[in-house]
C-alpha cells in the first residue's frame, strides 16, 4: 500500500467547526474544560474568541452550561478528553443533556489507547459503552479525516445530542473527499470478499484495511465494514454482511465490553446468530508508551488483525461442517 | 408593596401548599419538606418577579427559572398550575404512569419548566448557560435558580459559581433555600456548607442574605437584584426558610423530607392550611374594611 497522508481526527474536528463558522452557521458556540490546544477547538477560538467559552477544568459545569445555551437555542460543542468527557461528566450528559433531548455536540479526542505516553488513567476505552447505553444518544466514531469531517458536519446538521470520539494519534486518511458522503446510522463497505465480515470503527478501520490486503496475499478475502456509527447500529448492513460471510470479526480501539462488538454480537444473537469474535481491549486498562507500541502490545494493529483472520478461517464455516 | 398585596401573595402561597400536599397525598411520596420550604420564593417569582406569560410559556423573551433541588418538583408544579400554566386538578397525578407530572421536573412535558432537573449540581450550570445565552444575545433576560443547602455539598455547584462569577453573568440570580435540613439529617452535622455568606462573596457574588419565607425580605432581595445589573456580578440570595412551613407536624421534620402524607396525614395537613387560608381572608376584609 503506497504511504497514505496522515492527519489524527481532533484536527479534522477543530478545522471544520471553523469552516461551519465560517459559512453563517452563527448558533455554534464551543465550550473547552482547558484542553482547547489539544482538543483542537483552539484553531475555533482564534477565529471566534467571542463564541469560544473556556469553562476551566470543570467538565462537569461544562456540560451543564452547554445545556442551558442549547435550551435558548445554541449549538454548543463541548470537548474534553474522552476520558473526563464522558468518565468525569457522565451523570450531565445523562441528566442535563440526553434525558431533554438538547442540542448538544460532545467532541471528545485523546480516545483509546493511541493517547499512547499518559498511559491508563488518560486511555479511556469504556466511553462508547457509556454513550452508547444513554437513550436520545448518537455515537460516532470517524476512522480518518475525511470521515471526521464529514461527520462533524452532520453532528450539526443533526437534532439531537451526540458523542463524536475523535483521535490524538495522526493515521491514514483512505477515504477520497470526492466520493465520500457520510450518513448518520450508514455503514460503508470497504473491501469484497465472502471468508469473513469484518466490521471495524475509528483508526482500526485503516488497521483493518492493511490486514484484508495482507490476507488476500494468501488467498483469503476479507469484507471490511466500517461502522462509524456505533450507534444507531446499521443493522441491515451488519446482518447482510454475516449472512453472506458466515463469519464475523469485529475490532475496535475500545473495551470489548458494551463497543462497537458488543452492538453487533448482541444484534446477531437475537436475529442471526453467526460466529463472532471481538477484538479490541480485554477487559484491562491500557498503559504508558508510545502509541504503535501500546496498540502493538495490545493486538490492535494489522498484523494481529490478519493473524487473528488466518486462525479464524481455518476453522470451517458453520455449513461447511 | 402594599399590605393588600403583601396578604394576596400569603394567600397564593397558601394555595400553593395546598397544591404541594394534594400532590404529594395522591402520589404517597415525593418531598414536601423541601416544597413547603420554597413556597413562598416560588409565589413571589412567578406571581410578582418573573417576566412570564402563562398563555405563551415558550416565548423567547421570558425570564428562566431552573429548580435546581429538582425534588421540590411538587412546589414547582403547585405554582405554576396557581399560575394558570395547567390545570390544579392535575396535581394529585404527580408521580402516575403515564402523568406529564414527572417525580422531578421535565422540560418537555410540563409547560413552564425551562430545564429538566433531579441530579444535584446540575441545574445551576444550565442556568449559567442560560445567563450567558442572554448575554450573548444582548437578551435582557433573568435567570434564576433555587438549590438547596445540601445541594451545595454537591462539587459541580462551585463549579458553577465560579463560571458564573468569571463570565460576569450578572443577569443571574442563585437563591439557596437554607432550611437547615438534608435526608440524612441537620446539614450542619451531615456536611457542613456554612459560613456560606463568605464563601458567596469570596466566589465574587453579590450576596444578599434573607428570610425566605417573607414576602417583605424577598421584595428587598429581588430589588437588590435589579441595582446589580450592570455590576458585571452575579448575585447570591441565601435565604433562610424552615422546611416543612405551613404544616405544624412537618416542620422543621427530617423525616418529612422525601415522604407523602397518608389519608390522615393528609386531612390534617389540609385542615391546617385552609384555616390558615380563612385568616387570611378575614385580614383581607378587616384591611379592606
Amino acid at each position: 500500500m503506497a504511504e497514505m497522508k496522515k492527519v489524527a481526527t481532533r484536527d479534522s474536528y477543530g478545522r471544520t467547526l471553523v469552516k461551519l463558522a465560517k459559512e453563517g452557521h452563527d448558533d455554534i458556540v464551543v465550550l473547552d474544560a482547558d484542553l482547547s490546544a489539544s482538543t483542537k477547538t483552539a484553531l475555533f477560538r482564534e477565529e471566534y474568541p467571542d463564541r469560544f467559552f473556556n469553562c476551566g477544568i470543570a467538565e462537569q459545569n461544562m456540560m451543564g452550561v452547554a445545556a442551558g445555551l442549547a435550551s435558548m437555542g445554541y449549538t454548543p460543542f463541548a470537548s474534553s478528553f474522552a476520558m473526563f468527557a464522558t468518565g468525569r461528566a457522565y451523570d450531565q450528559i445523562r441528566n442535563s443533556i440526553a434525558y431533554p433531548q438538547l442540542n448538544v455536540k460532545i467532541v471528545a479526542s485523546h480516545a483509546g489507547l493511541s493517547v499512547g505516553e499518559d498511559g491508563a488513567s488518560h486511555q479511556m476505552c469504556e466511553d462508547i459503552a457509556l454513550m452508547r447505553a444513554i437513550p436520545n444518544m448518537v455515537v460516532i466514531n470517524p476512522s480518518d479525516d475525511v470521515e471526521a469531517c464529514a461527520a462533524v458536519r452532520a453532528a450539526y446538521a443533526h437534532n439531537g445530542p451526540v458523542y463524536i470520539r475523535v483521535s490524538r494519534l495522526a493515521t491514514p486518511v483512505f477515504h477520497d473527499p470526492s466520493a465520500y458522503t457520510f450518513e448518520i446510522g450508514k455503514a460503508e463497505k470497504l473491501t469484497e470478499g465472502f471468508d469473513i465480515a469484518v466490521f471495524s470503527t475509528g483508526l482500526m478501520t485503516s488497521e483493518a484495511l492493511r490486514a484484508a490486503v495482507a490476507c488476500k496475499k494468501q488467498g483469503i478475502n476479507v469484507r471490511v465494514i466500517n461502522v462509524p456509527t456505533i450507534k444507531p447500529l446499521d443493522e441491515e448492513a451488519v446482518l447482510h454482511a454475516a449472512r453472506e460471510c458466515l463469519r464475523v470479526l469485529t475490532v475496535e480501539e475500545h473495551s470489548v465490553i458494551g463497543g462497537l462488538g458488543d452492538a453487533v454480537a448482541s444484534l446477531l444473537g437475537e436475529k442471526m446468530p453467526t460466529p463472532i469474535w471481538r477484538m479490541g481491549v480485554q477487559d484491562r486498562f491500557g498503559t504508558s508508551g508510545p502509541a504503535w507500541d501500546v496498540l502493538r502490545e495490545y493486538g490492535l494493529t494489522a498484523e494481529s488483525i490478519t493473524a487473528k483472520i488466518m486462525e479464524i478461517v481455518r476453522t470451517p464455516k458453520p455449513n461447511e461442517e | 408593596m402594599t399590605k393588600q398585596e403583601v396578604l394576596q401573595l400569603k394567600m397564593t402561597a397558601t394555595r400553593v401548599r395546598m397544591g404541594i400536599i394534594e400532590a404529594t397525598h395522591g402520589a404517597r411520596s415525593g418531598h414536601p419538606g423541601g416544597s413547603l420550604s420554597a413556597a413562598d420564593v416560588l409565589t413571589y417569582l412567578y406571581f410578582r418577579e418573573m417576566n412570564i406569560d402563562p398563555q405563551n410559556p415558550g416565548d423567547p423573551e421570558r425570564d428562566r427559572f431552573v429548580l435546581s433541588k429538582g425534588h421540590a418538583a411538587p412546589a414547582l408544579y403547585a405554582t405554576l398550575a396557581e399560575r394558570g400554566y395547567f390545570p390544579v386538578q392535575d396535581l394529585p397525578t404527580l408521580r402516575h404512569l403515564g402523568s406529564y407530572l414527572q417525580g422531578h421536573p421535565n422540560m418537555n412535558t410540563v409547560p413552564g419548566v425551562d430545564m429538566s432537573t433531579g441530579s444535584l449540581g446540575q441545574g445551576v450550570s444550565t442556568a449559567c448557560g442560560m445567563a450567558l445565552a442572554a448575554k450573548m444575545r444582548g437578551q435582557d433576560i433573568n435567570v434564576y435558580t433555587l438549590l438547596g443547602d445540601g445541594e451545595l455539598e454537591e462539587g459541580e455547584c462551585w463549579e458553577a459559581f465560579m463560571f458564573a462569577s468569571h463570565y460576569k453573568l450578572d443577569n443571574l440570580c442563585i437563591m439557596v433555600d437554607v432550611n437547615g435540613l438534608q435526608i440524612d439529617g441537620p446539614t450542619s452535622q451531615v456536611m457542613n456548607t456554612q459560613p456560606l455568606d463568605d464563601k458567596m462573596d469570596a466566589f465574587g457574588f453579590n450576596t444578599i442574605v434573607c428570610n425566605g419565607n417573607s414576602f417583605a425580605d424577598l421584595e428587598q432581595a429581588f430589588i437588590l437584584l435589579d441595582r446589580a445589573h450592570g455590576s458585571g456580578k452575579p448575585t447570591c440570595l441565601l435565604m433562610r426558610t424552615t422546611k416543612g412551613l405551613g404544616v405544624s407536624y412537618m416542620e422543621n421534620a427530617v423525616d418529612w423530607h422525601g415522604k407523602g402524607p397518608n389519608d390522615a396525614e393528609y386531612e390534617k395537613a389540609m385542615a391546617e392550611l385552609r384555616t390558615a387560608y380563612e385568616q387570611l381572608e378575614k385580614e383581607v376584609e378587616r384591611s379592606n374594611g
